[in-house]
C-alpha cells in the first residue's frame, strides 16, 4: 500500500470511528441508584479490602447503589415497605431500609 | 524470652507450627489461644480476600476448590501490601505451577483478567481525549502522531478465549466461550472497568500505540500482524470506553 493510500485508510477509519461514537453512546449511559439492590448484590468491582462488594445485607437497602441506566432509578418497581409507603430508588443515599 | 516478629510471623503461616514460646497477653499470661485466634483469622482473611477478588475462577473451580487453594498460595505468597485490593497477583504464575490443574490451562490468564479489572478500578483518573482532536488533526499528520491511553486502560492478549470465559461466568445468558485465542482492553468509561473484546489486529496496533509508534506504524504493525484488521471498529470501541488519554503530534 503505498503511503497516500495508507493514509486515506488511516483518516476513513478515523472518520468512521468518530461517527460511530457520536451516535447512541449517550442511551447507554448509567447512573448510581440506591435502595434498589437486593441484599449482597450491589455492583462494586473495588475488590477485597473494600468496604462495597455485595456488603448490603439486607434488601433494596437504602444507602446500597448499583449501576442502572441513566434516567431509570426512580422508575425501578420495588415493592412497598411494611408501613405501605411505596419503595422508590433515589440518586442519593436514603435512610430506609439500613441494616441493624 | 520473647518471640523476634520473624519466629510470630512463621508461626503464623503455619497451622501446623506450635505457638511461638514466650507469647504474652496483656497480663502477662501465656496467650496461645488468642495466638490461634490470630492465626486463623489471618488465614480466613485472605482466603475470604481471594473469593473476593476472583469471583469467575471461584465460580469456575468451585467455592470448595478455591478454598483449598487459597490456603496454599495465601501461606506461599502472604500480602507484600496493606493494599488488599492488589492481593493475589501472583495468583496467575502460582496457577500455572499446579500441576493438579494443568488440564485448565486458560485458568491462569482469566485470574489476569480479573487482576487487571480491580487494577483498571483503582487506577488514576485521567480526563479522555476528546474524539474531535481526532477529526479536527491533518491525516498526514495524524499518521505522524502518537497516542497515549489512560491509566484505567489495560491491554491483555490471551491465547484462551478470556473474555467469553469471563461473560459465561458473570452474565446471566451470555453465550458458552468456543475455543480460539482472544484479546481484550480494559476500559473504565463511567465507574467500573469493563472488558472489551478487541476484534483481530486490535491488540497489536494498541500495543505499538503503547510503545511509542506512530499511529501510521502501528497500522501497519496491525496489518501485518492480521490481513483484516480494522481500525475503525478498534478505534471506536477506545474512544467509546475513554480509553485514549492524549494525541501526541511530532514536532518538526
Amino acid at each position: 500500500m503505498s503511503n497516500t493510500v495508507k493514509t486515506l485508510a488511516v483518516a476513513g477509519a478515523v472518520a468512521a470511528a468518530l461517527a460511530g461514537t457520536t451516535t447512541g453512546v449517550e442511551a447507554q449511559s448509567k447512573e448510581k441508584c440506591y435502595g434498589v439492590s437486593l441484599a449482597g448484590q450491589n455492583d462494586c468491582a473495588a475488590g477485597p479490602g473494600t468496604t462495597c462488594a455485595g456488603t448490603s445485607t439486607v434488601d433494596y437497602q437504602g444507602n446500597a447503589w448499583t449501576l442502572v441506566d441513566a434516567g431509570t432509578c426512580a422508575d425501578i418497581d420495588l415493592p412497598a415497605l411494611a408501613d405501605g409507603t411505596a419503595r422508590h430508588g433515589s440518586l442519593e443515599p436514603l435512610d430506609r431500609d439500613l441494616p441493624a | 524470652m520473647s518471640v523476634t516478629q520473624d519466629q510470630f510471623r512463621r508461626a503464623m503461616l503455619d497451622p501446623a507450627a506450635p505457638v511461638p514460646d514466650g507469647l504474652l497477653d496483656g497480663a502477662d499470661r501465656p496467650a496461645g489461644r488468642r495466638f490461634n485466634v490470630y492465626r486463623n483469622n489471618v488465614a480466613v482473611s485472605l482466603t475470604e480476600a481471594m473469593r473476593t477478588g476472583f469471583p469467575v475462577i471461584t465460580r469456575l473451580l468451585g467455592q470448595q476448590n478455591m478454598d483449598g487453594l487459597s490456603g496454599l498460595f495465601l501461606r506461599a505468597h502472604p500480602p507484600a501490601s496493606p493494599l488488599m485490593m492488589h492481593y493475589g497477583a501472583e495468583f496467575p504464575a502460582f496457577l500455572e505451577g499446579m500441576e493438579q490443574l494443568s488440564h485448565l490451562p486458560y485458568l491462569a490468564d482469566v485470574a489476569r483478567l480479573e487482576l487487571a479489572l480491580r487494577r483498571s478500578y483503582h487506577a488514576a483518573d485521567a480526563a479522555p481525549l476528546a474524539p474531535e482532536a481526532l477529526g479536527a488533526a491533518d491525516p498526514e499528520a495524524l499518521m505522524q502522531s502518537g497516542l497515549t491511553l489512560v491509566p484505567a486502560a489495560i491491554l491483555l492478549r490471551s491465547p484462551w478465549p478470556v473474555h467469553a470465559i469471563w461473560r459465561f461466568n458473570t452474565e446471566p445468558g451470555a453465550p458458552k466461550p468456543t475455543s480460539g485465542a482472544q484479546d481484550v482492553l480494559i476500559t473504565r468509561p463511567e465507574f467500573d472497568p469493563i472488558p472489551v473484546l478487541l476484534p483481530p489486529g486490535g491488540a497489536d496496533w494498541i500495543a505499538a500505540l503503547m510503545d511509542g509508534h506512530s499511529i501510521g506504524d502501528a497500522h501497519t504493525r496491525a496489518q501485518d500482524a492480521a490481513a483484516d484488521f480494522d481500525l475503525a471498529t478498534t478505534l471506536g470501541l477506545m474512544l467509546q470506553g475513554g480509553a485514549l488519554r492524549s494525541l501526541i503530534t511530532k514536532k518538526d
